[in-house]
């Protein structure tokens, strides 16, 4: 009963809101019936309006950022001094690499599988340990050991500096302000900046190299430990504050023993975060120098090696999940306490557990060369069957002529007529299209953001190819909405199929989307079906996950009610669970319109007309302006969507009071 | 394992020769770029290998094959082994022409990158190589989405290829597609490979996929120079890019401007070093098709190959 008032109550608001937008609509549709008599300039902007904004980027990057500032000097002097020693340290110890301390031979793989199995039952048990010991034995007889020792060592340095800057970041924006003000448009920026845009910067800054590689992984990976910092900290309750004033605590004990410590979850789940969007950029930064598993996948896909780098995706899901479910079983641990004068050794029986462990394989991988290096002759890869498996599959005829059908039908039924359709609409009447859009789902300020950043985007002087990348993210978020969203209402039924979907969703999202590509062109040829379903089995993801989670976190009192008012099943999902899972399942829209933008740029090596497109073909000339003019507009386009949904995503919890 | 011994024997023989030149090579290490086609890795490890084994210090980065050449021109890497005419020319100049690295020297190598046809094609199309066929075989190449029209699929944007441009000149009832990396091509070509489907793609050589799938090049008008920058040249009178690319393009070596000082004797090699269209297609071969990893295909090629390599050696080291 409750919820039904509220509902009409927010339904009263959302109707004296819906003036505004209504007239928008109505001169938009006016626009496009009408333009053939409208002035050009309202179709589309004309050249000489399109200010020289990639020529003026130029100018300042390499006339004041390099020649004035001299700004390059000073992270090179970083590239090259301290973030060159940390990462060749960790290159060394773990795969040799001729740096200080000049181990001669890296650790043996045996004894770092035997660490991550104890670490494995430490943080979880049996499963855990099965889990981390199994990762590196799984990486070690595939013959990938070298090259997954090569990306971690730069993970490792990448991962804690991202940590760091993160924590600082986020505790300096919880004491000032106006550091948070500033600093959260500018995550916002970082966060849907397409990854071609840090390339160039990357190298020409940090050095071409496992050090730029780091820095983009870094700057990619930081702004959620930034936020959940934040979080965490302003969640410390005064009580507990308050304790800590009382016991006379300096400043920096309170920060370090009181709220550090009870801000705890949120700081370890943003770990989480940094650990696994580090691994999402393990084949982007090979494109800037990072070694390891992401360059070996490229040189595969590029001599059509199918088996082997579907062998290197499972090697990053692999470590993915491991390092997930472990970071997550950390953020559950509490921290054990021991009674006074238990011995130290009982204290710390893990850590000489896991000492005692490597030290032993340490020892015996000198005597058994098995055990300290698994040779690619002795490798169980089976790549070469696997290449069989996969053409005798997309060769069956049953299949072909599915996909012959999808892409007929997609292709030229759907998808080139929308395209064609958003083509059409003129600039003007399309920015009111987007500015009605975002008021009506999240109000004014939202519609302010989208008229500005979609006039940004009009006179970038790229608006066809705007649309064209805008097209194929809208077409991937409907067609996964179709799929995800009935997935996981299926899924939330039942507590067994919610975690198994669940896993599903974290494999799939962890895998690397290059693999996926060559298949789907096999079978969709090089169209716009292919782009907008490689962009799907990306996007649905989110939908499904936060679909489950929405319906799942329905408070019970709720459904018992609708069950005891003798709703059906459907009634009871229609009416109840849904609307108030609908806050929840807003924001995994937004991440699927986030999540499109980005991998609507990496569509483009399947071959695209949009801005990834253009964005390809900056790096030839190294126009450091335009790259950053196309990144731009990927950027705003991205952040109109999601000031809008998250606005109304807010608005709506409040109104449900969750 | 062999090969290493070799070459450290060879080093020790070095070592005590190069003593007495009065430059000696820098113990910084040379970095040497690698990218994602396989003969460009084990080329570069070959070359890493003769390197080390004179003693120098040396490290491989991955890295684009576009962006390189700003790296180079910084001195973030030493060398590019593998400029080619077609695909690397335009982001090459545009290096040398802002300073910083210069060319180092041709490899006894030619490369060719034109419109290409696996040998099924011609079985449906039997006018061909010559381009004048492709008119009369466009509705082979259609698809879903092409209609009536053939279908080219040319490399990515980046490569800057001419497609479309040519199909106007020569009025070529085809659609001209951009592939968004090579790997897409290779996918095209392997669906198309069961059912023997006509295809007509962008493709080069050397190149692996001449040993998995035989093909050959369309026979364009040949090139003339100024072709792409003057109308009248070429049968088409009114239009640029009306011939084929050139048949016997250059593949160079670059050099960052600094690398002469400061390794002297490393970059005496590269001057001399020079590979061969067999030689590379070998290379590729002991990766693509005998399943090594680069590093171990590096070590057979030297070791295979002594007479070849060995005359790059600097003077008085061998």
């Amino acid at each position: 009963m409750a919820y039904v008032t509220l509902n009409s109550h927010y339904s009263k608001t959302a109707l004296t809101r819906m003036g505004m937008p209504r007239w928008l609509l109505i001169a938009a549709v006016a626009i496009c019936a009408t333009q053939s008599f409208l002035p050009n300039f309202m179709i589309r902007l004309p050249e000489s309006w399109i200010p020289p904004s990639a020529q003026i980027l130029d100018y300042f990057f390499n006339e004041i950022v390099i020649n004035t500032l001299h700004f390059n000097e000073l992270t090179r002097w970083f590239a090259e001094g301290p973030l060159d020693f940390m990462l060749g340290f960790t290159a060394n110890l773990l795969e040799g690499k001729h740096r200080w301390p000049f181990l001669d031979d890296p650790l043996p793989w045996s004894a770092i599988a035997a660490v991550a199995t104890v670490l494995g039952y430490y943080l979880g048990g049996w499963r855990m340990a099965l889990l981390g010991g199994g990762t590196f034995v799984w990486t070690a007889l595939m013959g990938q050991w070298k090259i997954t020792m090569q990306t971690l060592s730069v993970l490792a340095v990448a991962a804690p500096l991202g940590f760091l800057i993160g924590l600082v970041a986020g505790i300096v924006a919880w004491k000032w302000k106006w550091f948070d003000n500033a600093i959260k448009p500018v995550l916002a920026v970082m966060q849907t900046l397409p990854f071609y845009t840090y390339l160039l910067p990357a190298v020409i800054f940090f050095k071409v190299g496992p050090t730029a590689g780091a820095i983009a992984t870094t700057i990619y990976a930081t702004p959620p430990m930034i936020l959940m910092t934040t979080v965490g900290l302003k969640k410390v309750s005064p009580e507990i504050v308050e304790a800590g004033k009382m016991s006379g605590c300096t400043r920096w004990q309170m920060l370090t023993r009181v709220f550090i410590p009870s801000a705890r979850s949120e700081i370890l789940v943003g770990v989480n975060q940094v650990i696994m969007l580090c691994l999402a950029m393990v084949v982007l930064t090979a494109f800037i120098g990072m070694p390891g598993l992401g360059g070996k996948l490229l040189a595969m896909m590029n001599s059509f090696k199918l088996g082997r780098s579907l062998e290197i995706g499972i090697t990053i899901v692999l470590i993915a999940i491991m390092l997930d479910q472990m970071s997550k079983a950390w953020v559950v641990k509490l921290p054990a306490h021991f009674e006074k004068g238990t011995p130290w050794h009982i204290r710390n029986k893990y850590l000489l557990f896991a000492i005692g462990a490597f030290i032993l394989f340490l020892v015996s991988a000198q005597f058994i060369d098995i055990l300290n290096e698994v040779g690619r002759r002795q490798s169980l890869s089976i790549g070469r069957e696997i290449d069989g498996a996969i053409k005798g599959f997309l060769n069956i005829d049953i299949v072909k002529s599915i996909t012959g059908f999808l892409r007929y039908v997609l292709n030229v039924w759907i998808l080139v007529p929308f395209r064609d359709f958003l083509l059409w609409i003129p600039v003007s009447a399309f920015l009111l299209l987007v500015v009605a859009f975002a008021w009506s789902v999240g109000g004014r300020r939202p519609a302010a953001y989208a008229a500005v950043f979609f006039t940004l985007v009009a006179f970038s002087g790229w608006w066809d190819r705007s649309i064209i990348t805008l097209y194929s993210v809208l077409a991937a978020v409907f067609i996964s909405m179709l799929v995800g969203i009935p997935l996981g209402i299926y899924a939330s039924r039942s507590e067994k199929w919610a975690k198994r979907t669940l896993l599903v969703c974290d494999t799939a999202q962890t895998f690397p989307s290059f693999i996926y590509l060559l298949p789907a062109i096999m079978l969709f040829g090089i169209t716009d079906t292919t782009v907008v379903l490689s962009i799907v089995i990306f996007t649905t993801v989110p939908l499904a996950r936060y679909t489950i989670e929405g319906l799942r976190n329905v408070p019970s009192e709720l459904t018992e009610a609708a069950d005891m008012s003798g709703a059906t099943r459907w009634q009871k999902l229609v009416k109840v669970q849904l609307p108030v899972a609908l806050p929840t399942m807003a924001v995994g829209f937004n991440q699927a319109i986030m999540f499109a933008f980005f991998m609507v740029i990496i569509a483009a090596f399947i071959g695209t007309q949009d801005l990834g497109q253009e964005l390809q073909r900056t790096l030839a000339g190294t126009d450091l302006g335009k790259n950053f003019v196309l990144g731009i507009n990927v950027s705003l386009m991205a952040l109109t969507f999601d000031l809008a949904i998250i606005s109304w995503a807010n608005k709506r919890k409040e109104a449900l009071g969750l | 394992m062999k090969t290493k011994m070799i070459l450290s024997a060879a080093a020790l023989a070095l070592a005590s020769a190069t003593s007495t030149s009065a430059m000696e090579d820098s113990s910084d290490p040379i970095v040497i770029p690698i990218h994602n086609w396989s003969s460009q890795i084990v080329m570069s490890h070959v070359v890493g290998q003769i390197l080390e084994s004179l003693g120098n210090n040396v490290e491989f980065v991955t890295t684009d094959s576009q962006a390189v050449y700003e790296s180079v021109r910084l001195g973030d890497v030493a060398l590019e082994l593998e400029v080619w005419e077609g695909a690397f020319g335009a982001s090459f100049r545009e290096a040398l022409s802002k300073g910083g690295l210069h060319d180092a020297g041709d490899h006894n190598a030619v490369t060719r990158e034109d419109w290409w046809y696996p040998m099924w094609t011609k079985d449906a199309c039997p006018g061909l190589p010559s381009w004048e066929a492709l008119n009369d075989c466009a509705h082979l190449f259609a698809t879903a989405e092409t209609g009536d029209e053939g279908l080219f699929l040319d490399g990515p944007v980046d490569w800057l290829k001419h497609g479309k441009e040519r199909a106007e000149a020569l009025g070529l009832n085809y659609v001209v597609k951009n592939a968004g990396s090579a790997a897409a091509l290779w996918a095209h070509i392997g669906a198309a490979e069961a059912d023997k489907t006509p295809v007509l793609v962008f493709n080069w050589t050397p190149n692996f996929a001449e040993a998995v799938w035989p093909g050959e090049f369309v026979e364009f008008p040949a090139w003339e120079d100024g072709c792409d920058t003057d109308p009248s040249k070429g049968p088409n009178p009114n239009a640029l890019h009306d011939c084929g690319n050139p048949a016997t393009g250059y593949l160079k070596k670059a050099a960052w401007d600094g690398m002469p000082e400061k390794w002297p004797h490393a970059y005496e090699m590269l001057t001399k070093i020079s590979f061969t269209n067999a030689q590379i297609a070998e290379m590729a071969k002991l990766v693509d098709i005998d399943e090594m990893e680069p590093e171990e295909a590096a070590e057979v090629w030297l070791e295979e190959n002594q007479d070849v390599w060995k005359t790059w050696l600097p003077e008085g080291s061998s």
